[in-house]
C-alpha cells in the first residue's frame, strides 16, 4: 500500500476507517456509492489499493467499483491539490465570462483544467453549477465561495491561499 | 413559549451564505445582547428569499423591512437604529423606503411559501404554518383513491421538466399489484443555472418530506428515497435533520398518527453525473451502478428501483402538494392557464439586474419577468434572449418576449418549461457559442451506452468548434439538422433526445449569426476569439505607447507621434490593451 503511507504511519488510522464505514454499509442495498464518498473524504481521492479493499469488503466485483469510479466527475482516481479550485462553468457564470476566468487561473497556475501544481498546493477544475448564480462569475476554494470575479480577484486569491499555506508551515 | 417583539431574519440560502450571512446572525446575536434585547428579539436563519443578486439579505419582523447587501458592519446600525428606537435604517432598504419591492410584486408563492418565513431546522416552525396537517388530513379522512383524484383535478403537472401529470402517474403505481413499492424524489438538480430545488430544500424541506409520506399513502409505498447532489452540502445536511426530527415526532416511521401507516425515507448522494436525472438513470445509480439510463416500457410505475412499482417526483411538484391537499384542488387549478395550472418557480440569471429566485403564476410573460421582476437588462443594453431549460431546452428571442410561460407555449415557441433554469441574454451573447457551450455540456454528460448520443453530440460538437473556430464551410448548417433530426429520433434516453435542441432553437431565430460565422467569418456579437481582432483608431491614437508596454507578446509597434499598430499575427487577442488605453482609443472589431 505505498500510496497512502505518510510521513506520519497515519496507514493503518485510514484503513481502520474504512473498514469502519465498510461495515457500516455492508447490509445496506445499493451503498457503493455512498462508501466510495466516504472513503474519497478519507485519503482525498480513489487509488486502486482502496477499490481493492471495497470491493473485498462489499463482495462487489472491482472491474464494477472501477466502472463506476470513472462513471461518476466527483470520484477521482488522482490526488488533488491541498486547495482545490473550482471554477464555476454553469450557464450564468458562463455567459458572465467564467471561461475568461478560468483561462486566467491556467494562466496564472501554469497547469491545465485536472492537473495539480508542482508544489500540490493548488489544482484546477471546472465544475458544474455550483447555484451561487446571482455572484456569478464564481468559483470555489474547497469549500469557500468566492462570487462577482473580476481577474483582480484571481491574484488576490491565490496569494491568500499561498500564504495560508506558509502559516499552515510554521 | 416565549414571545418576542420583533425577528430578524437572515437569509441563509446557498447564495447569501456565501456572501458572509452565517457571520451577520453572529453579529446580531452579539450585537442583541449588547444592547439587552436577547429576550425581545430573536434571529432566525431561514432559506432564501430569492433575491440572491442583492444578497446577503435580511427581513426585520413585523416591519417586513427588507435590507439588503447587510455587512457585518451594518448591524449594529440596524440593531441600534431599527430595533431599539423603531427607526428604519433607509441606506439599506430594498429598492426605495417603500417595502412593496418590485421584485416581489408580481409573484406568487405557493412551493416556496415557507422559504425565507421559516427556520428550516425547526420541525415546530414548519408546524406552525399547516406543516403535516395534509399528512394527517389524508391518512384519517381520505382513500388512497381520493388522494389521487384530489391531485388529478388539481391539473398539477411535474416541475421537472417534462411537464407529465403527477396524479396519472401516480394513479399508474397505485394499480401495479408488488408486495413492495417505492417513492422516489429527484433532488439531482443538474441543470446549470438552476437552483430552485437547492432553495426549497434548504428553506422548506419538511414540505418535501411531508408530500412523500402522501404520495406512499396514495400508491401504497413504505420506503421513499431522495436523490441529491453531493454539491448542495447546505441541502443535504437540512435534510438530515429534517429527516430526524420527523422521526423524534412520529411524523415518518411506523405508525405515523396511530393508523397503522408507515413510512420511512433514506437519502442517497448523486456523485456529479446530469445523466442521474434521467428517471430510469437516477434509479440505477440509487442501486448504486453507473448511473446508465434503461429503455422504457416498461416505465418505472411498473417497473423501477429495484424492478418494483416506483414513482419519481421532482422536489418542487412534491412541495406543491401538502397545499393542494390543505387547500383544495379547485383552488390549485384556479392558477395559471387552461392546461399548466399553479405556479412555477425560476431561477433567474444571467444579464439581468435582479438575478435570484422566483415564482411566478403560470401564464405571466417572459417581458414580465424580464423587466417587472427582473428589473431589466444591466448597463442599458439590449435583451436578446432568454434560454430556458438548459441543455435540454432552447431559447426565446427578443420578438416573441410576450410569451406567456407556460408548458405548451414553451413547446410551441420551440423550447421548453424544462426544471426552471431561465438564463438571459443580452447583445453580446453570440448565439453559436451558447449553442456550442450546451453541447460541450452534453458531450461532456452522455453517459456512452446509446450511439446517437455518445457519437453524434461529438459530431455536432466538432462541427460547431469549427464554425466557431472561423473554420465553418458550407453545408456545415445543414449537416447539424440532419444530425440533430437524427440523435432526437434514437438516442435512448431524455438528455440525448433533447440535446440538440439548444442547436435547432438557435438555428431557427439565429440562423444569419450561423450564416455570418460560416460565410463571412465574423462573430457578430464579438464573443468567438477567432473572428475577433483589436485595431487602434489612428485618429484617436496619442501614441503613449501603454498599450505596447501591456501587450503580452510585444505584438504592439509605434514610436512617437504616430498612431501604433498592432501585428494580427502575433496578437492572442487577451484585450489587454484595449483595456489599458487611457484614449478609449483600441476598438475590438468583429
Amino acid at each position: 500500500m505505498s500510496v497512502n503511507k505518510c510521513c506520519c504511519e497515519c496507514t493503518d488510522v485510514r484503513d481502520a476507517k474504512l473498514q469502519e464505514i465498510i461495515d457500516k454499509y455492508k447490509d445496506t442495498k445499493g451503498a457503493l456509492i455512498q462508501v466510495l464518498h466516504e472513503a474519497q473524504e478519507l485519503y482525498g481521492y480513489l487509488p486502486l489499493e482502496v477499490q481493492k479493499k471495497i470491493s473485498e469488503g462489499l463482495n462487489v466485483p472491482l472491474t464494477e467499483i472501477y466502472g463506476v469510479v470513472t462513471f461518476y466527475t466527483q470520484f477521482s482516481l488522482k490526488p488533488k491539490g491541498k486547495y482545490r479550485i473550482q471554477v464555476c462553468m454553469g450557464t450564468a457564470c458562463y455567459v458572465k465570462g467564467s471561461g475568461m476566468i478560468l483561462d486566467k487561473l491556467k494562466e496564472k497556475l501554469g497547469i491545465d483544467v485536472g492537473d495539480c501544481t508542482e508544489d500540490r498546493l493548488f489544482s484546477l477544475h471546472a465544475c458544474r453549477c455550483i447555484g451561487a448564480c446571482g455572484l456569478a462569475p464564481a468559483l470555489m476554494v474547497n469549500d469557500e465561495v468566492y462570487g462577482r470575479l473580476t481577474e483582480k480577484d484571481l491574484d488576490d486569491i491565490i496569494e491568500k491561499y499561498r500564504k495560508l499555506d506558509a502559516e499552515s508551515n510554521q | 413559549m416565549q414571545i418576542f417583539r420583533a425577528h430578524v431574519l437572515v437569509c441563509g440560502g446557498t447564495g447569501c451564505t456565501s456572501s458572509n450571512s452565517p457571520k451577520i446572525a453572529e453579529e446580531f446575536e452579539v450585537q442583541l445582547k449588547k444592547n439587552n434585547l436577547e429576550n425581545e428579539v430573536k434571529v432566525v436563519k431561514t432559506g432564501c428569499f430569492g433575491l440572491c443578486a442583492e444578497g446577503p439579505v435580511i427581513v426585520v419582523y413585523p416591519e417586513g423591512a427588507m435590507y439588503t447587501m447587510v455587512k457585518v458592519e451594518d448591524v449594529k446600525e440596524i440593531v441600534e437604529e431599527h430595533l431599539l428606537k423603531g427607526r428604519l435604517v433607509k441606506r439599506l432598504l430594498a429598492g426605495n423606503d417603500e417595502f412593496d419591492y418590485n421584485f416581489f410584486k408580481k409573484q406568487m408563492r405557493v412551493a416556496l411559501r415557507n422559504c425565507g418565513r421559516i427556520n428550516p431546522e425547526s420541525i415546530e416552525e414548519y408546524i406552525a404554518f399547516d406543516g403535516y396537517q395534509a399528512l394527517a388530513k389524508v391518512l384519517t379522512e381520505m382513500t388512497p383513491e381520493q388522494v389521487i383524484d384530489t391531485i388529478k383535478r388539481s391539473g398539477l403537472r411535474g416541475r421537472g421538466g417534462a411537464g407529465f401529470p403527477t396524479g396519472l402517474k401516480w394513479e399508474f403505481a397505485r394499480k401495479s399489484q408488488d408486495d413492495q413499492k417505492y417513492v422516489c424524489c429527484n433532488a439531482d438538480e443538474g441543470d446549470p443555472g438552476a437552483f430552485m430545488d437547492r432553495s426549497i430544500l434548504e428553506g422548506d424541506p419538511h414540505s418535501v418530506l411531508e408530500a412523500m409520506a402522501i404520495a406512499g399513502y396514495a400508491i401504497g409505498a413504505n420506503q421513499g428515497y431522495i436523490y441529491i447532489r453531493a454539491e448542495y452540502p447546505i441541502a443535504v445536511n437540512r435534510l438530515r435533520i429534517a429527516i430526524d426530527q420527523a422521526k423524534e415526532y412520529g411524523l415518518l416511521g411506523k405508525n405515523i398518527f396511530g393508523t397503522g401507516f408507515d413510512f420511512d425515507i433514506e437519502i442517497r448522494l448523486g456523485a456529479g453525473a446530469f445523466v442521474c436525472g434521467e428517471e430510469t438513470a437516477l434509479m440505477t445509480s440509487i442501486e448504486g451502478k453507473r448511473g446508465e439510463p434503461r429503455p422504457r416500457p416498461p416505465f418505472p410505475a411498473v417497473k423501477g428501483l429495484w424492478q418494483k412499482p416506483t414513482i419519481l417526483n421532482n422536489v418542487e411538484t412534491y412541495a406543491n402538494i401538502p397545499v393542494i391537499i390543505l387547500k383544495g384542488p379547485e383552488w390549485f387549478a384556479s392558477i395559471g392557464t387552461e392546461r399548466s395550472k399553479g405556479t412555477k418557480v425560476f431561477a433567474v440569471g444571467g444579464k439581468i439586474n435582479n438575478t435570484g429566485l422566483v415564482e411566478i403564476p403560470m401564464g405571466t410573460t417572459l417581458r414580465e419577468i424580464v423587466y417587472d421582476i427582473g428589473g431589466g437588462i444591466p448597463n442599458g443594453k439590449k435583451f436578446k434572449a432568454a434560454q430556458t431549460g438548459g441543455p435540454s431546452g432552447g431559447c426565446i428571442p427578443a420578438s416573441l418576449i410576450d410569451t406567456p410561460i407556460d408548458y405548451d407555449s414553451l413547446a410551441q415557441v420551440g423550447s421548453m418549461m424544462g426544471s426552471g433554469g431561465l438564463i438571459i441574454m443580452d447583445e453580446d451573447t453570440c448565439m453559436v457559442d451558447i449553442a456550442k457551450f450546451f453541447l460541450e455540456f452534453t458531450v461532456e454528460e452522455s453517459c456512452g451506452k446509446c450511439p446517437p448520443c455518445r457519437i453524434g453530440t461529438k459530431r455536432m460538437l466538432e462541427i460547431l468548434e469549427r464554425i466557431t473556430g472561423g473554420k465553418g464551410e458550407e453545408g456545415d448548417i445543414e449537416k447539424l439538422e440532419i444530425l440533430a433530426k437524427n440523435i432526437k429520433a434514437a438516442a435512448l434516453c431524455g438528455l440525448g433526445q433533447t440535446a440538440p435542441n439548444p442547436v435547432l432553437s438557435t438555428l431557427r431565430y439565429f440562423r444569419d449569426e450561423y450564416i455570418a460565422h460560416v460565410r463571412d467569418k465574423k462573430c457578430p456579437a464579438g464573443v468567438c476569439k477567432s473572428m475577433m481582432h483589436y485595431v487602434i483608431n489612428a485618429d484617436l491614437c496619442k501614441s503613449c505607447g501603454i498599450c505596447a508596454r501591456n501587450c503580452p507578446v510585444g505584438a504592439i509597434k509605434g514610436e512617437r507621434k504616430v498612431p501604433y499598430e498592432i501585428d494580427q499575427e502575433k496578437c492572442i487577442k487577451c484585450g489587454a490593451c484595449m483595456e489599458k488605453c487611457p484614449f478609449k482609443a483600441i476598438f475590438k472589431n468583429a
